[in-house]
């Protein structure tokens, strides 16, 4: 097996917390705790968890963007430092991102064009104005915008538009990963799958690895190959995709699995039910024991004295959890209606 | 909009204006006596003369244009030395915006009139001194404000985009910071005008601002001012039209910053 | 109270007024919710789903306008100066935001919030609404209700403010809660709680008419569904009917592009060419033509309208199968 392209292990990203009071210290917490990571070339990985778990943080991680307490990242066995001028010049060519905002990310006074030609001009060195130009159409077109739109504003074009001029960005220079930082998750649903689907694409043409990050498991599970779930900082699971959804192996997983809402009124009956002890959703976690504890309906006082580490538990499939073992079967809902692509109407 | 047109009016009657009349600047008029003359149009002189016989329709033109172009060139220099300013220490953050900064405070705190007094002695009243001198203060406020925008473009994901580009600070400063913040810039250096005509006028007033033959609006009012029982027009004339000056300029301010407020949306 | 349905809108249309002109959000909708009854209108951006019930409500932002009929339990509520919709709203009808911080002061406590809602109208006294608080909080499922009367809304997380919100909305004991997308600002497994509340407010006879994008939350809570497009209603139909066998292309375009955890891997998502109208467009023949696969000539030159079939309502010349129209049915009121 080749070694991966980027391999992230134990790495730790504080932040600093809001202070209880004027003269209280501020408290530093981890956004990202001990988490190891691989991506191997042309690998699809998504990482999925909740609000405030930290994986933003450790998409900037990745991208050099903030500097780690601990742990190392390593982009095709080199050392990423934010000090080290060469090496992060590679991962700039390399490592790309798309992110949440789809018209926040661009630059509202410049045109699309100028924008896209930005990032070829700074990825790929200076280029011939007519090759450029030609490149930047190409991509436009790649990415399903007609080349005509490069003179547009960013103001003047849809949410989804706008995302694919992003796209197109964040490909133009060929990197071999893409990071997506939530990059459907404000577009209409209609739209989603159109860029769902042309992220499969791109990645089938180029080879091009994705790290595609997400709170939404449905769309996570139409793009990934393997699936990591994070929970305040820590990396709860990890596995390949198909066993995440019908063994997982972690309550948190379980928890997310049994709560996202199925379209679908018959089969909304039957679904189990993961409880969740409390209510309560907690932005910074214990300070001893597992971080899931006061949420789970399995934690006994072991769990919250000991704060579990990721263990193998089958081929390539991994869990922090104390209990996995005795957490019960899981039936994964089935459902009898699947709508197929709309076709076109025949010939009457 | 009216504001716009009012200025336009007011540019083209200093350019135009003094062609209009008969009388040089300089010319003095031996034929009244006394030699302030009051407004009439027998004479040719439609706003009367000044203490010396000199036809005030055109001085007071000329006066305008003195009066413009000190203040179209030292807010040109404050933005660029305050946009300068700002957009790096806004961009850069930490402590580099904190010395930065500070420098500014420091500034601020000293008082300018004694600065431009300073000057003023030790160089002599010239133009050029007067645009340096204005221009030195103003850039302050104006690097304040664009400091504030840079700071708050500065977490905008298209800046992040850009930093993940690899692109250098600088690069994203003049590319990405300055365009942003050209906005606001623009509606405060209309509104800065205002206030570098009233600070020319004042020194005027003071004796310290342009010098003989030369004049400016401040001069005139100041002048005029002198003889304000006497001869009233001297007085009223050029604060008229220093007046309207400023309150175009203001509401040009306005009407721009709502203008581009709305885009924003 | 009146027999007929609780909640009745006829013909609304809403405008917006700007500096380019006057712009249509919403083009004669026309909609019942029945009482204890559920109701999901279901949209994508620029359908105008938000505006028609902020119209309805005379909740609009400034220059919006709203036309056209709005009863509540037979009474009419856009007629008057508003007297009817000062009456009504607050007390027997309720709405709650996406956005938990707009119903919320950031500098009054929780209990205080919730006090003041049933106090300002004088309907009870400051004992009884202390206890009504902390029903209402139990009833949204609050952890530890009593210290949460004192806490601000900054000190709570996002989860815990759209409850407060909602159990402020449950106050008053409306007939009707209004909600807003009241999930989508929120994580998943908070989400899922929020469902549950709504659900214990429906089983106790509240009418619930829910704003929403999510189709999965539709398929949780609701009865029956209106689909919106471009400002007019293009489907209406029970939930099962409309998951199981939509009418409409538009519908059934959203259903295929919805990534679900229950389907087999192999189906790729369908997302719909195109993108959402902009706001305001107003052109000749049915708005979703452009992006339809199913269009005829027809459907470009002639706006359909919305045929009455049943329970169910579609505006379409070309529907799915089984739902064509047979001749002469008449077109919905």
């Amino acid at each position: 097996m080749s070694a991966p392209l980027l391999s992230v292990r134990g790495l730790r990203v504080g932040f600093a917390a809001r202070r209880t009071g004027l003269a209280s210290p501020r408290q530093w917490h981890a956004a990202v705790d001990s988490v190891d990571l691989d991506v191997a070339d042309g690998q699809a990985v998504g990482l999925v968890g909740e609000s405030g778990c930290g994986k933003s943080t450790l998409a900037r991680a990745i991208l050099a963007l903030e500097t780690p307490a601990a742990g190392r990242i390593e982009w095709r066995g080199k050392p990423v430092r934010r000090d080290d001028a060469a090496v992060l010049r590679g991962l700039r060519r390399e490592v790309q991102v798309v992110f949440q905002d789809p018209v926040g990310s661009l630059d509202p006074r410049m045109t699309v064009g100028e924008s896209v030609t930005e990032a070829l001009e700074a990825l790929a060195g200076r280029q011939a104005r007519d090759a450029a130009a030609a490149r930047v159409s190409a991509t436009l077109e790649e990415v399903g915008l007609d080349a005509s739109l490069a003179i547009r504003y960013p103001h003047e074009l849809s949410g989804g538009q706008c995302q694919r001029v992003a796209i197109a960005r964040a490909i133009v220079a060929r990197p071999k990963l893409l990071i997506c930082d939530e990059a459907v998750s404000a577009l209409d649903v209609s739209v989603q799958a159109q860029i769902v689907n042309l992220l499969a694409e791109l990645r089938a043409r180029h080879g091009m690895a994705l790290l595609f990050i997400s709170h939404n498991l449905a769309v996570v599970r139409h793009l990934c190959e393997e699936i990591l779930v994070m929970y305040l900082g820590r990396i709860v699971e990890r596995a390949p995709r198909e066993v995440v959804f019908t063994t997982p192996r972690h309550p948190y997983t379980r928890a997310l699995l049994a709560s996202v809402p199925i379209p679908d009124p018959t089969g909304a009956a039957a679904r189990p039910r993961e409880p969740l002890r409390t209510v309560t959703d907690t932005a910074l976690p214990p300070p001893t024991g597992c971080a899931f504890a006061p949420r789970c309906a399995a934690a006994d006082d072991f769990c919250r004295g000991s704060s579990p580490s990721l263990v193998e538990v089958g081929a390539g499939e991994f869990t922090a959890c104390h209990h996995w073992r005795t957490l019960g079967p899981w039936a994964s809902p089935r459902s009898g209606r699947e709508h197929g692509p709309l076709r076109k109407t025949p010939r009457e | 909009m009216a504001a716009l047109i009012a200025i336009v009016l007011l540019i083209i009657a200093a350019l135009v204006g003094p062609w209009l009349s008969p009388w040089q600047p300089d010319q003095v008029d031996w034929s009244l006596n006394p030699l302030a003359a009051p407004p009439s149009l027998a004479s040719a002189h439609w706003f009367g003369t000044d203490g010396n016989g000199r036809d005030l329709f055109v001085r007071v033109w000329q006066g305008t244009r003195v009066s413009l172009l000190v203040a179209l060139l030292a807010t040109a220099v404050s933005v660029v030395i305050g946009v300068a300013w700002g957009a790096t220490a806004g961009y850069l953050g930490g402590r580099t915006d904190g010395w930065m900064m500070r420098v500014v405070d420091v500034l601020y705190a000293l008082p300018y009139m004694f600065f431009v007094i300073i000057l003023t002695v030790v160089f002599g009243r010239s133009l050029w001194l007067m645009f340096l001198a204005i221009g030195a203060v103003g850039w302050l406020t104006m690097a304040r404000i664009v400091r504030g925008q840079a700071l708050a473009l500065r977490r905008r994901e298209f800046v992040t985009a850009a930093v993940t580009l690899g692109l250098p600070a600088h690069r994203i400063i003049s590319r990405h910071i300055v365009p942003n913040v050209l906005g606001t810039v623009i509606v405060y250096a209309t509104l800065t005008v205002p206030q570098v005509i009233l600070f020319e006028s004042f020194l005027s007033f003071l004796g310290l601002g342009v010098q003989e033959p030369l004049t400016s609006l401040g001069r005139l009012v100041a002048e005029g001012a002198l003889e304000m029982e006497t001869a009233p027009w001297q007085l009223l004339v050029p604060a008229s039209v220093l007046a309207l000056l400023l309150l175009a300029l203001n509401f040009l301010g306005d009407g721009l910053r709502d203008a581009l407020d709305a885009r924003q949306r | 109270m009146e027999p007929g349905p609780l909640f009745q809108i006829h013909d609304l249309a809403v405008d917006f007024a700007t500096p380019h002109g006057i712009v249509p959000a919403v083009h004669g909708v026309s909609l019942e919710v029945a009482r204890g009854e559920c109701l999901a209108v279901v949209g994508e951006s620029g359908s105008g789903k938000s505006q028609l019930f902020l119209g309805s409500l005379g909740l609009l932002a400034a220059g919006g306008v709203a036309r056209g009929s709005v009863r509540f339990d037979g009474r009419e509520l856009l007629a008057d100066d508003g007297e009817a919709r000062r009456e009504v709203l607050g007390t027997r009808v309720s709405f709650v935001f996406q956005d938990p911080m707009n119903a919320l002061t950031p500098h009054l406590t929780v209990g205080r919030q919730l006090v003041e809602v049933v106090l300002e109208r004088g309907l009870m006294g400051r004992d009884a609404a202390r206890a009504r608080s902390l029903e209402a909080l139990r009833a949204v499922r609050m952890p530890a209700p009593e210290s949460r009367m004192g806490q601000y809304p900054h000190e709570l997380s996002g989860g815990q403010r759209q409850r407060v919100a909602i159990a402020m909305a449950l106050m008053t004991d409306p007939d009707l809660l209004v909600a807003d997308e009241p999930t989508t600002a929120l994580d998943v497994t908070i989400q899922a709680q929020v469902i549950e509340v709504l659900r214990d407010a429906r089983d106790r006879g509240l009418a619930v008419a829910l704003v929403t994008h999510d189709l999965g939350v539709v398929a949780e809570i609701a009865d029956r569904v209106a689909v919106m497009y471009a400002g007019r209603i293009v489907e209406t139909a029970p939930v099962r009917e409309l998951f199981a066998s939509p009418a409409h292309p538009y519908s059934a375009g959203l259903l295929a592009s919805v990534p679900r955890l229950d389907a087999s891997r192999e189906l790729r998502l369908q997302g719909i060419e195109g993108q959402p109208p902009r706001a305001g467009a107003n052109d000749a023949g049915c708005a979703f033509a452009p992006r339809c696969p199913r269009t005829q000539p027809r459907c470009r030159q002639e706006r359909p309208s919305l045929r009455l079939a049943g329970n169910r309502s579609t505006a379409c010349h070309v529907p799915l199968a089984g739902h064509e129209a047979p001749a002469g049915a008449r077109g919905a009121p």
